[in-house]
């Protein structure tokens, strides 16, 4: 188990109040919380060694392209990739799904062509296939989810065929918290010529990820989810695909020689990183992943399966509350997503806000997942390796007095 | 020294939560002269309004959608606030509607019973919940008046 008191300490933002009570942060798959290491790696960067990368001779051009560098090679250990070239950065999940849309999507598909997406995306991995499909007569097919809240595999399995050039799928639900089996899509994919790409925003922060083993071709995830600053994603490419692909930015830093009319690109992934890239946040990103690191992704994993059961436990003891997505914390993560009976969502959230609770409400950026499970829109909480029981207890009794207000205005009603 | 329990009753007051549970002149109209649709795409609330307006006056209004309480109960109470009034009147009703709501006024005496919203001022993020429905209506109101003048929520 995590020493979750220690692990606070490091959270400065986790200690204040919020309405007059101490703030209960649980809005994790929004965005997360920063560590002081992140923050002081973010204030040494720019107090130390603040330099333009890749093309100053000088001492700070050197340590700044050393240490960002430094943090490519510390993200393919982290995610398990072979190549610290096969490791792009981005400004987030959104921009590295676009990349692949553009980069290899144009080049790649032909009119009926099929890519293949399930309702429980999130937007950033619907938008831009929708554009590609525009663009090239390529066409949507999207798996739908069971009455648990998990990918219909084997609607997936009946739909994936000769004319699926891609399957794109998110590896956990930022709604339901499923947890997809990749690996298995990755084979059924595969085995039907197909390419695979993993949105890790929702995984990334909170699962060990090994690429190789998921078998995967593309993976995507932002640096904000676990622990590092706002500004910095990740594209992961299986080896060889970045080579094979055309630049998505022109500018600085992708060139190799630039003649009048043509000009050859850089080596991947510099290819990719056109124009001065997010220096300080990526090296700050480091230390989150330092942190991270120090922690242990597996110990990660545990610590949220333990609170996303006790939290799944405390929301259900009240009555008519719906928790949507599985129940087992075994097949799901920590991103908790449930509607209050006879309170809508955003009701929810004003009043568990007034007890210094912050939990989403909305769409989730998911509006076909909501029609799918016939809400407006839901509440949400979210997880980290920072949060604790007692503060789903806190969630618990604000939501009960949520009920309360709501439930006044009932009884009311019923004698008038 | 204890920490004080949060207190809504401002915020949900009874006239509000009488609206949300029994909406006033929800459906449709027959024969409407505008069919107005409004979202908040953050949040996703939906307010749709029929009017018929006749005479620089409306002469029925319906309302139907779906959101939260404050939303749902300020379209509620627009339909009995703005039935049978000119749209001039209407103009100045909204413009000291969003008054109280956006700069904090003091509610001006012809918002009667609208005053219940005075305590979503003090929740930001919420008022454009309770502007959703006046901001659907302004179409119909902007047909008659000028714009108003200054920020719009």
């Amino acid at each position: 188990m995590l020493d979750v008191e220690r692990i606070r300490e490091d959270f400065p933002i986790l200690h204040q109040q919020v309405n007059g009570r101490p703030l209960v942060y649980l809005d994790n798959a929004a965005t997360t919380q920063k560590p002081r290491q992140v923050i002081d790696a973010l204030v040494r960067y720019y107090e130390t060694d603040n330099a333009n990368i890749h093309r100053g001779i000088h001492a700070l051009a050197v340590r700044a392209t050393e240490q960002y560098e430094g943090v490519r090679a510390k993200v393919a250990a982290h995610i398990g990739a072979a190549n610290p070239s096969d490791v792009v950065f981005t400004r987030n999940t959104t921009e590295s799904i676009n990349l692949v849309a553009r980069a290899w999507g144009d080049a790649n598909l032909r009119p009926g062509d099929e890519v293949v997406l399930s309702i429980m995306e999130h937007h950033s991995n619907i938008i831009p296939w929708q554009q590609l499909a525009k663009r090239t007569g390529a066409v949507l097919r999207y798996v739908d989810i069971t009455g648990e809240g998990e990918l219909a595999i084997d609607q997936l399995r009946a739909i994936i065929g000769p004319r699926t050039k891609l399957v794109t799928i998110v590896h956990m639900s930022n709604v339901l918290g499923t947890i997809n089996p990749v690996g298995d899509i990755a084979e059924m994919a595969h085995a039907a010529g197909a390419l695979v790409l993993v949105d890790g925003a929702q995984s990334a922060p909170h699962l060990p990820i090994d690429v190789r083993s998921l078998g995967c071709d593309f993976f995507a995830f932002s640096a904000h989810k676990m622990l590092g600053p706002t500004g910095v994603g990740v594209l992961w490419a299986r080896p060889g695909l970045l080579e094979s692909m055309d630049p998505f930015l022109g500018g600085g830093e992708m060139i190799s020689i630039v003649r009048p009319e043509e000009s050859t690109w850089a080596e991947v992934p510099h290819k990719f990183e056109a124009g001065t890239p997010n220096i300080a946040d990526v090296i700050a990103f480091g230390a989150a992943l330092d942190y991270l690191g120090g922690i242990g992704m597996a110990n990660v994993r545990r610590h949220e399966e333990h609170l996303a059961g006790y939290a799944i436990d405390a929301l259900r003891s009240i009555e008519g509350l719906k928790v949507h997505g599985p129940l087992d914390p075994e097949r799901r993560g920590g991103a908790v997503s449930f509607s209050v009976p006879g309170v809508h969502p955003h009701d929810v959230s004003t009043i568990v806000d007034s007890y210094g609770v912050a939990i989403r409400a909305g769409h989730h950026c998911a509006q076909l997942l909501m029609r799918r499970l016939q809400v407006p829109a839901t509440n949400r909480a979210s997880l980290y390796i920072y949060n604790r029981e007692q503060e789903i207890d806190a969630l618990v009794e604000a939501l009960h007095e949520a009920t309360r207000i709501f439930a006044r205005a009932d009884s009311r009603t019923a004698v008038r | 020294m204890p920490i004080p329990e949060p207190q809504f009753d401002d915020l949900y007051r009874e006239l509000l939560l009488d609206h949300m549970r029994h909406p006033r002149n929800r459906g449709a109209l027959e024969n409407p002269t505008h069919r107005l649709d409004g979202v908040n795409p953050v949040c996703g609330d939906e307010v749709h309004i029929e009017v018929a307006v006749g005479d620089s006056e409306v002469r029925d209004i319906a309302f139907s959608g779906l959101g939260c309480s404050i939303s749902q109960s300020s379209a509620s109470m627009l339909t009995e606030n703005v039935k049978g009034k000119k749209l001039q009147d209407i103009a100045r009703l909204r413009d000291h509607f969003q008054a109280m709501l956006v700069d904090g006024a003091d509610p001006a005496p012809d918002l009667g019973d609208l005053e219940a919203f005075q305590g979503v001022a003090r929740f930001p993020v919420r008022v454009k919940c309770a502007m959703l429905p006046w901001k659907v209506l302004d179409e119909v109101i902007e047909g008659a008046a000028p714009a108003p003048q200054g920020d719009r929520q």
